[in-house]
């Protein structure tokens, strides 16, 4: 194996990155497109290097403060090293789409950095302690690009964003403690195992009496925040519209994702029979996510709040699938079988709908940029005429969003409905909706958007320009390919489905 | 009448043209790809591309049919199948294939010969358009999406060049998208058929979860192979029906909304909005037959049960609601095209009313009669709309019948080949193909054991197709020209594939006689033998009768009403005088599409208020009374009160934001207002850590 600490490498990347940003404000974006670039390449060695049986590989574990149980722990399986590859690309779309931050470049690409670090750091850490850390810092950087960037009601929607995910952190960190103080121990791995034998539950009990439930909770609440979960989600619309795009870009496609890692690494292991136990309720709130969301989408007239509940109901599939699959199990067959699809599926959307997602913004930030900032989706109209290969490769974009077949977002949701449907065919019965709602949204964008008569101001809208295509132009083909070769990211991700599978209980 | 059936040996090992089927849909979709980087002057090199792919597809298809033929003339049943794995999850494999048998192999040559034909045709209706090249690149992309929906053996693959289908009639429906009721039109086609897909995606994970495979066959283990139908049967679902026959009506729900079945036929006529080779090509011959195809490739599915139960095979559940749908589509849309003035919207409910016949056919009759009529009516309709096209074409885009008229003189080559359509769609006995598939219909549902009510739907939905083409065909091609501009015939290119289609639509009636149902033995596996005898039973020469009635109503009352009468444009129709009343109804859609408004779409844009409101007022109410609360929690704390909440913090930012040298200002202080804050998170975490106690 190599005796890198590739883990450790690739978030330390991005905050020396970050650094030099910083003193090399008219380069600032070139050092951000380089750090960004590399910190790709790295997360492609990880995923190569991934153990083949699925388990947890490229482990780096050093004692930290050995007398409180903190260990320097990093570790990545395919979950991991997807997210890691997520992060990146997405950072380097985001950096691309920023080529007009005319305030303070320097720091508006450091914190850019800083936030990728943060989310490599969330994906890499295997201890609650040194985890935590990554999660909360992942957050200051973003604060400050929607704070400093943001659009005209900036100030709310920051103070907003932080204040709910603090509320959702400090819930966490109070289950955490709780653990810790029961068990003395706070790496995932080792408290996994505990509770696939049961003991966690009992040694809880022993130290601090019947509130299990209540740490679950607690636990989940702080992700379901991140997610977010209905009705956790209000910050997002806000948040998500007010953030200058390529933050937009950050958020919808890195730090989403780190809330359904959470419920995979940590809820789920940790936590299964008591989700078990709640699981109709969760599946509820899952397809209210689902189904609102994309119903609030559609009364929204500006492009980003469209997307941005659009994000809410893509996301809605990954909860669907991780609450269905909490069920308490025999050795059935038939649901092994439904949660190996469910898992998958929610791994896969997790990766596509961070790819799409973020596609979407990047257009709407160039829609921003040839506009002067306007955004409404009744302002445009008819630009396929001026610009036809913008509204094409959009097109492709929003038709991934759709769930198009051929492109990427259809299989990680006909995964997810594959293995949600034996489990409770009634919350995929009633999440179907959401499909019906989601292409109704995304084919009135497109109409009022790009078709019909062109509006004489829009008659010299500016087409993608070479180096534009040539920066989007690998995104639409990923789309592509993961649409029709889904086995090259899933050959990676099944193995360590099933080892996740193996080794929790419900 | 019915041959024994022999039982012919299976064959089902894959044979070099089976391996290589896959040809026929990847070459268009490959020539698409080309033509959709090609610059927009290469016109010529785009339309032949497109159907030079096309025309390798049909060679192939030639190739394969003549194979199945081969196999079938020596007593083989062949159904020779090739499938992969796409991926692998837990440990099931998620596979696709395809499968070459009599359906696929008939549909295949039907799809490209008709395609090319259109194809070759749009080269000169679409000649003047600047968009040239893109209509080809969408042409093909269509063409090879369909031929995979034909070709797959997998439900999912299916499913997925399903919604390829539904993606370029999209398209294509809002090619002119410049105009906003193309756009339109588009949009509400597409969604309209995801109305049916979501129900039809619900029976694919459905089949898979209970069966294990995706697959339709696979050497027994196939999900509609009789191993896994037994195990659906015995499966009961909710409500008393069988997960077979669940599944059968969610996939119908999916054929429903592609196939233009109540209540689920809205998009069609709008569809009318793209260009008239699309028509043609999508919404005659190829995509809205989609539904009927797939509902025939599913069969075993959906009449799983009866033959278990030695019941005839259309009293399952599942069937039966397609027999009683496609009825009621065949009957209501044959009346509104009666009151119809669209030159090519008569022909669009014309063709829903016929693709319920087709469902019907399958309802009552099997995947023979259901197919046959599917076939014919390809070769006549498509036959129609390039006809309407050329006339369309030739009178300078009009398309109101009430301002046509005469054109017999002056459009002789489209007058004639219009009207051995318009013979052949009315069901006119003994020369035109379409009585023969029509009449298999009208036999079958006259023998249907659960009730006679779709018979008659069916024979009075014939009276009324013979009627309103008769009331077309007189306002267009009768009478005096009442249009502006001077009429002309269209080019050669686009006249000579309608003389190819008019013969075909006479020759085809041939291949499905009672006489020599070589179609039904073709499909069904047994051999086929002339039987002149079979003209002389007496339930035939009955319906032959009944035949002969229909058209005779319908042809005679039209022309009397109609014929060589010549109204002026604003005249009203001459209906409209006898019965004002039942005019405006019909006239107006049975206002199915103001229902839909009024409920449907009306609770759609309520509903996303509501989703709207509940998330600003009612959570984000809870949201702010938790931030109050936090924020009053906040004033006890010094540490928070002074960095957070109260200003100093957004004061901070702004002082960032405004100044320039970031670090100097690190250096200076404020902002490690941040780092302090975090820093002092750090020492709060480590004191609770360290308090707690744990060595």
């Amino acid at each position: 194996m190599n005796s890198l600490p590739l883990l450790t490498i690739i978030t330390v990347l991005p905050v020396i990155g970050a650094a030099i940003s910083l003193f090399t404000r008219r380069h600032s974006r070139g050092v951000a497109q380089v750090t960004g670039i590399l910190c790709l390449l790295l997360s492609l060695v990880i995923w190569i290097q991934l153990p083949r049986d699925g388990s947890i590989g490229l482990n780096e574990l050093h004692h930290w403060v050995p007398s409180l149980g903190v260990q320097y722990h990093l570790g990545v399986d395919a979950l991991g090293a997807l997210m890691l590859i997520l992060s990146a690309l997405v950072s380097l779309m985001a950096i691309d789409a920023a080529h007009r931050v005319h305030h303070e470049p320097g720091l508006f690409f450091a914190l850019v950095l800083l936030l990728e670090a943060g989310l490599f750091g969330t994906f890499t850490a295997l201890n609650f302690f040194h985890w935590f850390i990554f999660w909360e810092l992942s957050l200051i950087p973003a604060f400050f690009l929607i704070k400093l960037w943001g659009g005209p009601r900036r100030g709310p929607a920051a103070t907003q964003f932080f204040v709910y995910t603090m509320v959702g952190s400090v819930a966490l960190l109070l289950s955490f403690l709780a653990i810790y103080h029961a068990t003395g121990s706070m790496d995932f791995i080792n408290l996994a195992e505990l509770a696939a034998k049961g003991y966690l539950q009992h040694q809880v009990l022993a130290s601090l009496g019947p509130v299990m439930m209540w740490l679950t909770i607690g636990v989940l609440a702080g992700f379901a925040v991140k997610v977010p979960l209905a009705p956790f989600h209000t910050w997002l619309p806000a948040a998500y519209s007010e953030a200058p795009s390529p933050v937009t870009m950050l958020l919808t496609g890195g730090m989403s994702k780190m809330g359904v890692y959470g419920l995979i690494r940590i809820a789920l292991p940790l936590f299964g029979p008591q989700i078990a136990a709640i699981r109709t309720p969760l599946l509820i709130l899952a397809v209210l996510t689902i189904v609102m969301g994309a119903w609030a989408a559609a009364a929204q007239k500006d492009l980003k709040r469209v997307f941005a509940y659009s994000s809410v109901n893509h996301l809605g599939y990954c909860l669907l699938g991780i609450f269905a699959i909490a069920v308490h199990t025999g050795a059935n067959v038939s649901d092994s079988a439904s949660q190996a699809a469910a898992l998958n599926g929610v791994i896969l959307q997790m990766f596509n709908h961070g790819l799409t997602a973020a596609a979407i913004f990047w257009f709407i930030s160039m829609i921003q940029f040839r506009s002067g900032g306007l955004r409404g989706i009744d302002t445009f109209g008819g630009l396929r005429m001026p610009a036809p290969v913008f509204a094409g490769l959009m097109g492709i974009a929003l038709f991934s969003s759709l769930g198009l077949p051929g492109l990427n977002g259809f299989v990680g949701e006909f995964l997810i409905f594959r293995g949600v449907f034996p489990l409770s065919w009634q919350a995929a019965a009633v999440s179907v909706l959401g499909l019906l709602v989601t292409a109704a949204v995304i084919l009135t964008v497109i109409l009022k958007v790009f078709t019909g008569p062109v509006p004489e101001r829009w008659a010299s809208f500016p087409d993608l320009h070479g180096g534009e295509r040539l920066g989007i132009a690998p995104v639409i083909g990923l789309m592509f390919l993961l649409g029709l070769l889904p086995q090259i990211v899933i050959e990676r991700v099944n193995p360590t489905v099933q080892y996740l599978l193996a080794h929790w209980r419900f | 009448m019915m041959q024994e059936a022999v039982a012919f040996t299976p064959q089902v090992d894959a044979s070099s043209i089976a391996r290589w089927l896959w040809l026929i849909p990847a070459l268009p979709i490959f020539a698409a790809g080309i033509i959709s980087v090609l610059k927009q002057p290469r016109r010529k090199l785009a339309s032949s591309l497109a159907i030079g792919s096309l025309g390798i597809s049909f060679l192939i298809a030639i190739t394969a049919f003549a194979h199945v033929l081969n196999g079938w003339s020596h007593g083989y049943a062949v159904r020779e199948v090739v499938n992969f794995s796409w991926l692998t999850v837990g440990t099931q494999a998620v596979e696709l294939g395809w499968v070459l048998d009599p359906l696929s192999a008939v549909m295949l040559v039907m799809v490209t010969f008709v395609g090319l034909l259109i194809f070759i045709y749009s080269t000169g209706y679409m000649e003047h358009d600047e968009n040239y090249t893109r209509f080809f690149c969408f042409l093909a992309l269509f063409a090879g999406a369909m031929l995979g929906v034909v070709i797959a053996n997998s439900i999912l693959l299916l499913f997925m060049c399903w919604e390829l289908v539904g993606l370029t009639s999209y398209l294509l429906i809002g090619f002119w998208y410049f105009k906003p009721s193309a756009a339109a039109a588009a949009r509400k086609a597409f969604i309209t058929t995801r109305v049916g897909d979501i129900f039809f995606l619900l029976g694919i994970v459905w089949l898979f979860a209970q069966t294990g495979t995706l697959l339709f066959y696979d050497h027994g283990a196939g999900s509609i192979e009789t191993l896994a139908l037994g195990g659906l049967l015995v499966h009961q679902s909710h409500w008393g029906i069988t997960a077979a026959g669940a599944i059968g009506l969610l996939i119908f729900a999916g054929a429903a909304g592609k196939s233009g079945q109540l209540p689920l036929h809205v998009w069609l006529p709008d569809a009318m909005e793209g260009p008239t080779p699309v028509s043609a090509l999508i919404h005659a011959a190829t995509m809205v037959a989609a539904g009927v195809y797939l509902i025939a490739r599913v069969y075993p599915l959906m009449s799983a049960g009866a033959i278990a139960h030695g019941e005839a095979p259309g009293t399952t559940t599942a069937l039966m609601v397609v027999t009683w749908v496609g009825a009621s589509t065949a009957l209501f849309a044959a009346l509104i095209a009666v009151a119809q003035n669209d030159i090519k919207r008569i022909l669009a409910y014309s063709t829903v009313s016929q693709l319920g016949y087709m469902m019907a056919g399958l309802g009552v009759g099997g995947v023979a009669v259901g197919m046959f009529h599917l076939i014919t009516h390809a070769f006549f309709k498509a036959l129609l709309f390039m006809g309407s096209g050329s006339v369309i074409h030739g009178v300078h885009e009009e398309q109101d019948i009430r301002r046509m008229g005469g054109l017999r003189k002056s459009m002789p080559i489209t007058f004639i080949t219009y009207a051995v359509g318009m013979l052949a769609l009315c069901g006119v006995p003994i020369f035109f193909s379409g009585f023969w598939s029509k009449d298999a219909i009208l036999e079958s549902a006259h023998g249907w054991p659960l009730s006679r009510a779709p018979y008659y739907m069916l024979v009075f939905g014939a009276v009324l197709t013979a009627f309103y083409m008769t009331r077309q065909v007189s306002y267009v091609f009768f009478g005096q020209y009442r249009g502006h501009s001077h009429p002309h015939e269209s080019p050669r290119v686009m006249t000579t594939p309608l003389a190819i289609l008019a013969v075909s639509a006479v020759a085809l009636g041939v291949i499905g006689t009672p006489a020599w149902p070589w179609f039904r033995a073709f499909l069904e596996n047994h051999p086929a033998y002339v039987e002149m005898h079979a003209f002389a039973e007496p339930a035939w020469l009955m319906l032959l009768l009944t035949s002969f009635v229909i058209v005779i109503l319908g042809i005679g009352h039209g022309w009397w009403l109609y014929g060589n009468k010549s109204p002026r444009a604003e005249e009203p129709d001459a209906l409209e005088k006898a019965m004002p009343p039942v005019w405006i109804v019909l006239a107006n859609r049975l206002y199915i599409d103001e229902l839909y408004g009024a409920t449907v779409i009306a609770f759609y844009y309520w509903w996303a208020k509501v989703a709207d409101w509940i998330d600003r007022e009612i959570w984000g109410d809870i949201v702010a009374t938790i931030t109050l609360t936090f924020k009053g929690w906040a004033r006890l704390n010094k540490f928070l009160d002074a960095n957070m909440v109260d200003g100093a913090f957004d004061k901070g930012c702004e002082e960032i934001y405004n100044g320039g040298g970031v670090l100097a200002r690190i250096q200076n202080g404020r902002g490690q207002i941040y780092l302090r804050l975090l820093a002092v998170a750090v020492v709060i975490l480590a004191a609770i850590l360290i308090w707690s106690g744990r060595p």
